[in-house]
């Protein structure tokens, strides 16, 4: 994305308010052609300040973009000088949107890169909980997180004594390891992070608390009061328990704090009055995480949220489909995390409800509820 | 030669170089060193500060204070002043504003001034709140400051003109020597090639003896009319020709040369002079790669043949082509705004023939250039002036 003017056609970096060609204010951010040359690079060895001093040697280049600007950015080690290189965005440990460029084509082992890594919360190396392994959800992201090379994945479990479907395939997996945690209850949570809450890099927060019904056709609140102790209570348990301890160690050396993330409903975003009250917890943790990425930031840790539509399980059962596979949403948490991303939407249904909430948020609002 | 069609700036002169001596770091405001600095020059012109009624100064710590306030600060009543906020160009742009106004008759003496404190931690934080773009777009990617968009200017330049390390190492190493003969060099010890070498490295390929230190310091001078001087019995310089340019070559990848380019033959054309006539030369040294480009822009060869330039010429004090003989920032030290003024005062001693140990033999017209303000990828601003002393 780069600001194109609207009146002639420039594209300017870094952003501005004025086009520097026809001074025009109409500067809206585009997808821009991504391609440029890296006509020069420094590796800095005395950074002036802190973060960067623990980096370096720190390798930056100036890129010149085929649609115009030239880009001072950080570079994937596999760049070339006079090369062809491909540029991206990412949010760096500040949050900051910075200029990464990456070689033109695939290079053997491109993730491992030192400097791509510190723009992502790649789970390859890291140590990971996901919090609940009764869930299809959770089951599915812990094999998706293993296979992308996470070095432990803990998994949380509620009442370990009582079997559940696909216990046995998890305990057969080789670098998972069962932890006791039920996270409507504060004592468990803390439990756990005395446990292992210093091992934690990457923690992913399974919880699945789905009950349809809204407000009128449900009698007294303990519906209500269950769906906001589990979802929204228990996040609160969660951050206050394992988020400090992530915070001060997002620059623990190689085995750093990287990522928390939260799977969250798409209705978050916009209330369906089918599924009302479980709607208004998700915006709750939606909320939240807001807050949680404002708090965690300045240890460089990434909130992602993971944004998705009714799920092919059991709890919405009555709702047609299109319905997402629970395997897809341990896809796109291992993608948002390769690729450093704050939100992603997975499905069709998140991909439509962002869409046309975009386009004009009271219409959906209208529509969920007719 | 083209001619020009500037007035001249007759019967205006500069008078009373000010330095006031370095130090790495100060536990004094910028305010203190601006202070010292206007004391100086009173001092020097003996006058009392009621005679200054034009003030310019540039400052990149006096933290809210402008001009304005500074006068307050200071007992200044004037009836013109500028606040100068061009880094390494503002000396020029200084002079330049200043000679105008005193031959419109705006202002009879004014006072420019630059001063800069260095506490432990304001470099950084210079470097942290330079610009928005600075902010925005160069600050995020490791925080190399100057020391990393210099190094991309210079490797472009490397391997774009063949020049080598050795080269920016003689110019680094010639000043270190012109630096030995001035007493107010922050840099006391001798620089050979062998160490400027094997310095540590910064952001390659800009090494150690590539930076200039920054510190605390102030400089200044006068200026007023040719009458004002005679009747305070001032020795003064004349100014022959100045040019100012700012932003310029925007469509060039990266910077491979300044604004200095564009107007060179309109400086010359103004002075009345060539190139070869010039007795010394005082550029703005931030790297030695930019004093390379200023002798390509500024005439001395083509485009492409600094590095062979440097190879030709022996750039110390008594060589074929003295070049910053104060030592320069990178041996002198380099006081914030002050780093501006550096070579103008300098370039106003030797052509008053007040420079003492550093002083070129029968100096009499000599080049002071300016260039700063890395406000995203290069360099923007820039300036040169040429002055001669009073039998030129």
């Amino acid at each position: 994305m780069l600001q194109r003017c609207g009146a002639c056609g420039t594209f300017g970096y870094p952003a501005r308010d004025a086009c520097p060609a026809c001074l025009s204010p109409d500067l809206a951010f585009t997808d821009a052609p991504r391609r440029g040359t890296l006509l020069s690079e420094t590796t800095l060895h005395v950074p002036a300040d802190v973060h960067f001093r623990e980096r370096a040697p720190w390798r930056i280049g100036l890129v010149a973009m085929e649609c115009g600007p030239t880009l001072v950015t950080h570079l994937h080690a596999d760049c070339e000088e006079g090369g062809l290189v491909v540029m991206s965005f990412q949010l760096d440990k500040s949050g900051q949107a910075v200029a990464f460029a990456h070689p033109e084509r695939e290079t053997p082992n491109m993730t491992d890169d030192r400097q791509w890594r510190e723009m992502t919360a790649d789970p390859k190396f890291r140590r990971v909980l996901v919090t609940n392994g009764r869930s299809i959800v959770g089951q599915e992201a812990v094999a998706a997180l293993k296979t992308a090379g996470a070095s432990i994945v803990f998994v949380g479990v509620a009442e370990p004594w009582k079997p559940f479907r696909g216990e046995d395939a998890l305990r057969a997996m080789a670098g998972v390891e069962i932890v006791p945690l039920d996270i409507g209850d504060e004592k468990s949570v803390a439990d756990l992070a005395a446990d292992i809450g210093g091992k934690i890099d990457i923690l992913v927060n399974t919880t699945e608390h789905v009950r349809a019904g809204g407000l009128l056709d449900r009698q007294g609140t303990s519906v209500v009061r269950d769906e906001i102790d589990q979802s929204y209570l228990g996040f609160v348990h969660l951050a206050q328990a394992f988020g400090p301890a992530m915070r001060m160690r997002g620059s623990d050396g190689v085995n750093s704090a990287a990522a928390w993330v939260n799977i969250l409903s798409v209705y978050a975003l916009a209330n369906w009055p089918v599924f009302g009250a479980y709607s208004a917890s998700q915006a709750a943790c939606l909320s939240l995480s807001h807050c949680l990425r404002a708090e965690l930031r300045p240890g460089g840790v990434k909130v992602v949220n993971v944004f998705t539509g009714p799920l092919d399980i059991e709890w919405f059962q009555t709702v047609p489909p299109p319905k997402v596979a629970p395997r897809a949403v341990a896809g796109a948490i291992v993608s948002a995390l390769k690729r450093g991303l704050e939100e992603v939407f997975v499905g069709d249904v998140a991909e439509d409800i962002r869409q046309r909430l975009a386009a004009n948020p009271k219409a959906v609002e209208r529509e969920l509820g007719a | 030669m083209q001619s020009s069609i500037r007035t001249p700036y007759n019967r205006v002169v500069m008078a009373v170089p000010v330095t006031i001596p370095y130090v790495r770091y100060s536990i004094e405001s910028a305010q203190w060193w601006i202070g010292r600095a206007l004391k100086a020059l009173v001092d020097g012109a003996g006058i009392t500060p009621r005679d200054i009624d034009g003030f310019c100064v540039s400052s990149f710590t006096a933290g809210l204070d402008s001009g304005i306030g500074l006068t307050q600060h200071f007992g200044l009543c004037v009836r013109w002043i500028d606040t100068i906020p061009l880094g390494g160009a503002s000396a020029i742009a200084a002079l330049r504003r200043a000679a105008r106004a005193v031959q419109a008759g705006d202002a009879r003496i004014v006072a420019c001034v630059a001063g800069d404190t260095n506490h432990v931690d304001s470099f950084r934080y210079t470097l942290e709140n330079f610009s928005r773009f600075n902010q925005d777009a160069v600050y995020p990617y490791g925080a190399g400051g100057a020391n990393a968009s210099f190094a991309l200017i210079a490797r472009n330049y490397m391997r774009t003109f063949g020049a080598k390390r050795e080269d920016f190492g003689k110019i680094a190493v010639a000043q270190r020597s012109n630096a030995l003969r001035n007493p107010n060099a922050l840099m006391k010890a001798p620089l050979t090639m062998e160490q400027y070498m094997s310095a540590r490295p910064i952001a390659d390929p800009i090494h150690l003896f590539d930076c200039v230190m920054p510190c605390a310091g102030a400089e200044a001078f006068l200026v007023m009319g040719e009458d004002v001087a005679a009747s305070l019995n001032l020795p003064a310089a004349k100014i022959l020709a100045t040019i100012e340019r700012h932003n310029a070559f925007g469509d060039d990848p990266v910077q491979v040369r300044g604004g200095w380019a564009v107007d060179v033959d309109e400086l010359y054309a103004m002075a009345g002079i060539k190139p070869d006539d010039l007795d010394f030369v005082e550029t703005y040294d931030d790297y030695p790669v930019i004093s390379m480009m200023q002798f390509e822009d500024l005439g001395f060869c083509r485009k492409g043949e600094g590095p062979d330039f440097v190879r030709q010429h022996d750039l110390t004090i008594d060589g074929s082509f003295p070049h910053n003989t104060s030592g320069g920032q990178l041996s002198v030290g380099q006081a914030g705004a002050g780093g501006a003024y550096l070579g103008v005062v300098e370039a106003l001693r030797q052509v008053l023939g007040q420079a003492g140990p550093t002083q070129v033999r029968d100096a009499r017209v000599g080049l002071a250039s300016g260039f700063g303000m890395i406000n995203y990828d290069r360099g923007l601003a820039s300036g040169a002036a040429i002055l001669a002393g009073p039998d030129a």
